[in-house]
């Protein structure tokens, strides 16, 4: 069968300040067709400039093809002119991108974007135009596509707007459709119908698809074939049960062994002394209305929310974004006001508490924050963004600096990091300093709000371990607010599993995986991407080889 | 429509907060009506200075005045100028239209060029076109208004007598029909451009940064992807994406605008209400003065809802119910 | 990289920050080249320019157009400077009190800030001279009057976008107090493009000052430009000199000012220049 694509000595030149000359260098890809590629890497790997690569849509001048040839049916995408590529773009290779919010202009209609496709590529009057779309709508399974055709992007869910692209993507029946992370941004059951979505697609057209992803879940679900890179340079490449299974390379084998295994840890022993008990927690918001409006929209974020923390346990809360996990966590650490229900530290109840009757209380429970970036003020020194708490709270300099690299240490970062800035770390060791920042007021509760969902998967594995340490050698109890089950499966002792502000079902770990009650913890599970795949045989597999 | 009312419903208190701020204001001045009168007249006596006092109501506490101003403002009736020895709104009326036309006319000018170089400039990135364009932006948007006008008189009217140096017309030819709206025109060209430079420079630059970052967004690639033209990309992609700041723009600005045009129309001499302001406030004529500040706030009001109106057409975002 | 190799890469920076420091050096020594009082009669009227002995001519009651020009340099940059630092001031103050905590006190001052759009802004500030008689202060309080709405718009936007940031989050489930949240977390974080605003506004502050002094509203002890401007407007047939230099003066420091800003602007946010 003839190759699609045939990529051979790709060289990609980034300008000439970069860390490095190429973001891709000395590649050699080829994609057959009726076939799904996954190009698989962490951030920096040069996996999107590739796609760029392939569509010719690198960031020109800045950014170019220095070296090699993209082969298509012939052609040398590297070489051909712009009107050219114009031509094939959107016609015989078409792309669907991460955030589909940005990726769709937001004053023009589905049907306009849709029917630029057509009225580009060929002559076709315009009712037929519609009626394509209309059927291209219905194809990707939107619900009253006639609707769609007149809204705008805005009007749309996350899921729909991807399924929309998709439908754009698909307009002309391309023979190569290029996927760049087309669910990342998208919640773990949308996500799942998506990946449904684009391999029925795939298949019924027999298109071949170059998809990339930094999700080996994702891998496993959808691959024939996986390509893995790292730093610009391809490390390994096979079919996806060679890949994954029997990986050579010893990148891909420490990216694999990374991914959390969805069977839950052993179960540890739970404590019968209760640190924290949150009863009948009642949040709302309330958006638009005001002097002149109507009515309002209200949001229960928390609605009804109850549970309690053992000593040295790690609870879990677990749900897709909207379902008020956030805000749950942060009503415990008192960021945000709940109108009702009760936060029982000890004996005291934290809820009613006025600021000043809440500091006293303040440093025995502590966050960790998601964004590595965002959560350390980036004009003050790593030294004392640690040490101002202990000081807050009456520590001597001497004794405060003498703790921050002590904790430093524990957190496993150089002395030395106590005079630099935040900008000078990695996300991961951001991710550290923000650690040692909640522990330096001794705290006896951490809640971590998804901790590590902006880290690489390396990373990551290497985080978690750290707040697993660090829970028992401090005797700490934890709220890990996350919407990865396969992270939870390995951080928590118990799981409570929250949708539209309830807690919809709550229990041991390893009951909730084996044995889910509820529909919805079902669905969650069901949606895990690769959930057949690095079950603990595999693992072990991997991790021999 | 339901939005116009409620816009203009809001404007209400606004508008109510202007006119108490300035009447308050306006009593800080040293001195009223009636010294500038009394002080013009040469010799008045105390008793006919109470008497003319007590004549247009200023001999009552403040709360009172302000009530009865309040009041009238509501009716529609903003009072007597006693300098001009007629009724407010009358003198305002008739200088309102020719206030209007230099705004209209600069609004135009400004906005129409700003966007047009700015697209041009957008588009050449980094030619000569943009850096022409850029450069005449940057001495036009440093230049005083006054200074342009005093310039351009210097070299369009007394050297190369293509346009009159002043007034919006010429009484003395008794112009009729067509020949005094092209009569009008003429006087209207100096002062419009002089109004307009600084804001054009302002559009220019807006529309030009704005279109840069518009063709860095992720939809641009998408639209790319598609096989879409350049050319439809830029003019109806990027262009309607680009045109919302400088729209957001042009709103804020009509007030600024307003107080430009005192300038140009004392350089000019056009029969405007900046210089009736002016003229009142050095006339102590409170009662005009309220007048005329109540009259630009309104149409500052009145331009911001045609803009908002416009954005919401531009950006299917803006909900207008 | 430093601030000043950040700030070098843009050449038309340098060039405005040369231009800056020209007239900065004519103000200082002002003094020192033209002792006399500038309003005082220096020689013939109406000389053109390099005739008896006036550089750049002289107006109608004989008055020396450079020695104005190189006073009025004074006048500009500390009414300039002055305004800005008042406005900025109140700007700063107003828009964080605002932009933290939201409720009635951001309500307020939005209303304030509407108002104050919806009031023609020069016209207000030929109200506020007036009313307070014509002086230095009187000019600065009224350029800072009608100027600090767009400092507090802007700083209240800062903090608003800030104050949600998970570091200033930090800081408040550590306990620490408002103020020092406030001063020691956000402000830092939001002077970059305070400083950037703030330059414009000199700028601008310039041209207001220039316009009042051109309708007569000018501090009469003082030379200004917008004076000289003003007076020689009658003479535009005769003397076109009077006029014409004190005007590029005001344009030469406007444009020197924002080339000074965008430069800053450049150095403070260079991914924005990137994209360029």
């Amino acid at each position: 069968m003839t190759r699609l694509l045939d990529i051979t000595d790709l060289h990609v030149a980034l300008p000439p300040e970069s860390q490095r000359p190429y973001a891709v260098e000395a590649l050699n890809l080829h994609l057959e067709p009726n076939e799904i590629l996954c190009v698989v890497g962490e951030s920096g790997s040069g996996k999107s400039l590739t796609a760029r690569a392939v569509m010719g849509l690198l960031p020109k001048p800045r950014v170019r093809i220095a070296k090699g040839s993209v082969n298509f049916l012939g052609e040398d995408l590297a070489k051909v002119s712009e009107e050219r590529l114009r031509a094939i773009r959107g016609s015989q290779i078409s792309m669907i991108f991460q955030e589909p919010m940005t990726a769709l202009n937001p004053v023009m209609t589905i049907g306009t974007q849709i029917d630029e496709v057509f009225r580009f590529h060929e002559k076709m009057p315009g009712r037929e135009r519609r009626a394509r779309a209309l059927q291209l709508l219905t194809d990707v399974q939107l619900p009253d596509p006639e609707q769609t055709l007149k809204a705008y992007p805005h009007e749309l869910s996350g899921g729909q707007r991807q399924r929309a692209m998709i439908a754009m993507a698909l307009a002309l029946d391309p023979k190569i459709l290029i996927a760049d992370e087309p669910t990342t941004a998208l919640d773990v059951t949308t996500q799942a119908q998506v990946l449904k979505l684009i391999k029925q697609m795939q298949a019924s057209h027999g298109t071949g698809v170059l998809f990339i992803t930094h999700d080996f879940g994702v891998v496993a679900d959808i691959a024939d074939r996986v390509a893995v890179m790292q730093n610009g340079l391809l490390v390994e490449t096979g079919t996806t049960d060679q890949v994954l299974r029997r990986p050579e390379h010893p990148y891909t084998k420490a990216l694999i062994g990374a991914v959390p295994d969805l069977v839950p840890r052993a179960a540890r022993p739970r404590s019968g002394a209760t640190v924290l008990r949150v009863k009948n927690l009642q949040k709302t918001y309330r958006s638009g209305g005001g002097l002149f409006g109507g009515k309002g929209r209200v949001v229960h974020a928390a609605n009804d929310v109850t549970f309690d923390l053992a000593r040295g346990e790690t609870l879990g809360i677990v749900g897709e974004s909207g379902s008020g996990k956030s805000t749950v966590a942060r009503c415990i650490v008192r960021l945000n006001d709940a109108e009702a229900g009760e936060i029982l530290l000890g004996d005291t109840d934290l809820r009613p508490l006025g600021r000043a009757a809440m500091r006293p209380h303040r440093s025995k429970i502590q966050m960790v924050f998601q964004d590595p970036f965002a959560s350390l003020n980036p004009r003050t020194r790593i030294g004392k963004i640690i040490a101002q708490g202990p000081m807050m709270y009456g520590a001597s300099a001497d004794e405060a600096k003498r703790k921050t690299n002590e904790l430093l240490e524990i957190v496993g970062l150089d002395a030395r990091a106590y005079d630099r800035f935040p900008h000078e770390f990695s996300g991961g060791q951001r991710q550290r300093i923000g650690i040692a920042r909640a522990l330096a007021l001794e705290p006896q509760i951490l809640v971590a709000d998804e901790p590590v969902s902006a880290l690489d998967v390396s990373i990551q594995a290497q985080i978690l371990r750290l707040l697993d340490e660090i829970r028992d050698r401090m005797n700490l109890s934890m709220v890990f607010i996350t919407h990865d089950l396969r992270v939870a499966a390995q951080v928590c002792d118990r799981i409570a599993v929250m949708q539209r502000g309830k807690v919809v079902e709550i229990g041991p770990t390893a009951t909730m995986f084996s044995d889910p009650k509820q529909p919805y913890t079902q669905e969650l599970l069901a949606a895990v991407p690769g959930k057949d795949w690095f079950s603990a045989e595999d693992m072990a597999r991997v991790h021999a080889t | 429509m339901r939005y116009v009312v409620k816009r203009l419903l809001q404007a209400i208190p606004i508008v109510l907060a202007i006119v108490v701020l300035n009447f308050f204001l306006l009593q800080l001045a040293e001195g009223d009506a009636v010294d500038v009168l009394a002080g013009e007249a040469g010799s008045a006596t105390p008793e006919y200075m109470a008497e003319l006092r007590a004549k247009f109501g200023l001999d009552k506490p403040l709360p009172v005045q302000l009530a009865v101003y309040l009041k009238n403002v509501v009716m529609f009736d903003l009072g007597y100028s006693f300098r001009h020895d007629m009724p407010v709104s009358q003198l305002i009326l008739d200088r309102l239209v020719p206030t209007l036309l230099l705004m209209v006319a600069t609004i135009t000018l400004a906005v129409g060029f700003g966007i047009l170089l700015g697209l041009v400039a957008a588009m050449g990135l980094n030619t000569w076109r943009d850096t022409a364009i850029s450069i005449f932006a940057l001495i036009t948007y440093a230049t005083p208004l006054f200074w342009v006008g005093l310039m351009l008189i210097v070299v369009f009217s007394l050297n190369l007598r293509w346009f009159p140096t002043s007034g919006m017309e010429n009484f003395a030819m008794f112009y009729e029909g067509w020949d005094r709206v092209k009569d009008i025109a003429h006087h209207l060209v100096l002062p419009t451009v002089t109004l307009s430079l600084f804001y054009l420079a302002l559009y220019t630059r807006l529309m030009r940064a704005s279109m840069l970052e518009q063709a860095g967004q992720d939809y641009v690639t998408t639209a790319r992807a598609k096989g879409v033209t350049e050319n439809r990309i830029m003019f109806v992609h990027v262009l309607r994406n680009a045109l919302l700041p400088v729209v957001t723009m042009a709103g804020v600005q009509v007030g600024a605008l307003i107080g430009g045009s005192v300038i140009v129309e004392s350089v000019f001499a056009w029969p405007g209400l900046g210089m009736l302001a002016f003229e009142a406030l050095f006339s102590r004529d409170l009662n005009l003065l309220l007048g005329i500040f109540l009259l630009s706030a309104l149409l500052v009001v009145a331009v911001n809802l045609v803009v908002d109106i416009i954005y919401s057409s531009l950006d299917p975002r803006i909900e207008v119910n | 990289m430093t601030f000043w190799k950040l700030f070098a890469r843009n050449r038309g920076a340098v060039v405005g920050l040369g231009i800056l420091v020209l007239i900065a050096v004519m103000a200082a020594t002002a003094s020192l080249f033209f002792p006399a009082d500038p309003f005082s009669l220096a020689g013939k009227p109406m000389s053109p320019p390099g005739e008896n002995g006036f550089l750049l001519g002289s107006d109608s009651l004989g008055r020396d157009v450079a020695a104005g020009i190189a006073h009025g340099a004074k006048t500009s940059l500390l009414i300039g400077l002055l305004a800005t630092l008042v406005a900025v001031g109140i700007g700063i103050v107003m828009g964080a009190l605002a932009g933290y905590y939201g409720g009635p006190i951001d309500n307020l001052l939005m209303r304030v800030t509407e108002m104050f759009q919806t009031i023609p802004s020069f016209i207000f500030a030929i109200l506020l001279v007036a009313i307070m008689k014509p002086s230095i202060e009187s000019i600065v309080i009224a350029i800072a009057v009608v100027s600090w709405p767009a400092v507090a718009r802007l700083v209240r936007g800062e903090f608003l976008s800030l104050r949600n940031r998970e570091f200033v989050q930090a800081c408040h489930t550590l306990g620490m107090s408002d103020v020092r949240i406030m001063l020691g977390e956000i402000l830092p974080n939001c002077l970059s493009p305070v400083i950037v605003i703030g330059s414009l506004m000199v700028a601008t502050a310039i041209l207001i000052e220039s316009g009042l002094a051109f309708l007569g509203l000018g501090d009469p002890n003082i030379m200004s430009w917008g004076f000289q401007i003003g007076a020689g407007r009658t003479l535009l047939r005769s003397a076109w000199w009077v006029c014409t230099f004190p005007g590029i003066a005001i344009l030469l420091t406007v444009l020197a000012i924002n080339l000074v800003g965008e430069g800053i602007n450049d150095a403070l946010n260079p991914r924005l220049r990137e994209r360029t």
